[in-house]
């Protein structure tokens, strides 16, 4: 039973308003009182995952299902897709555009960071049509 | 050590926080990348940065940081002064660069936080 329900719009492109799904998605955790630990994995998962959405794919959409032991996070997008997904989890690989670089990504920790922080991810990818990741984090030890 | 503490030995200016003056803080971090402070980064308390956009508040935000000091005199945009305050982040900037800034506070006994890898 899902106990709540959440969907964003993430716009592209707009790096004032990047990671303001994952702020609601934070302040709601702790709203219901999940441990810190918790939330903070969360947290950042999801905002590397929106930042990439930004960044790469022209923005998507953050749907967030959290049930009483688990929070599972799907961001889906209909950018340019992952050509070679093993090669995108490498530590330090990364196509972001030095433009990027100079906001404070695109160090190819991406992805790498949102595998450590949660329990499962799962990215299906299509070159040309999008990407979905998802993700889970485990609330119960 | 006091944020006031910090701001005084950086000769820095606070944009916001200035209620938060007497919050005490153990360790800190420096980065420019902020994917770095993501992944590495834990329990700290003061990030500190060249790099001046709202994505600094914002990771500081995901972080649990609570101040965020900008070096070599980078001024927050009103944007970013905007999110902090929403936060409760003090944002404070310093004309010292990073490696200076982060060996005055090293000497005067702001530890490097843990880590994880």
């Amino acid at each position: 039973m899902t106990a709540l329900h959440l969907e964003f719009d993430v716009a592209g492109n707009n790096f004032v308003s990047a990671g303001s799904a994952s702020d609601e998605v934070k302040k709601t955790l702790k709203m219901l009182g999940v441990d810190p630990a918790f939330v903070r994995k969360v947290a950042i998962a999801m905002y590397e995952g929106e930042i990439n959405m930004v960044i790469h794919a022209g923005g998507g959409k953050a749907v967030v299902d959290i049930f009483p032991d688990r929070i599972v996070i799907v961001l889906e997008d209909h950018g340019p897709g992952i050509p070679d997904i093993e090669l995108a989890m490498k530590d330090g690989y990364s196509t972001a555009p030095d433009a990027v670089r100079d906001l404070g990504f695109g160090a190819g920790m991406g992805l790498p960071n949102m595998k450590k922080y949660t329990d499962s991810m799962n990215i299906e990818s299509t070159v040309g049509e999008g990407t979905t990741v998802t993700m889970v984090v485990n609330f119960a030890r | 050590m006091k944020i006031k503490r910090i701001v005084e030995l950086l000769d820095a200016t606070v944009y916001c926080g200035e209620d938060m003056m007497d919050v005490d803080l153990h360790s800190a971090c420096a980065s420019d990348m902020m994917s770095d402070v993501l992944a590495f980064v834990k329990d700290q308390a003061l990030l500190i940065s060249g790099l001046c956009n709202p994505q600094v508040i914002r990771t500081a935000d995901m972080m649990d940081i609570k101040c965020i000091a900008l070096v070599r005199g980078k001024r927050p945009t009103e944007d970013m002064i905007e999110i902090a305050k929403g936060k409760g982040i003090a944002l404070i900037s310093s004309g010292h660069r990073m490696y200076s800034a982060c060996g005055t506070l090293y000497a005067e006994g702001l530890q490097p936080g843990e880590i994880t890898v």
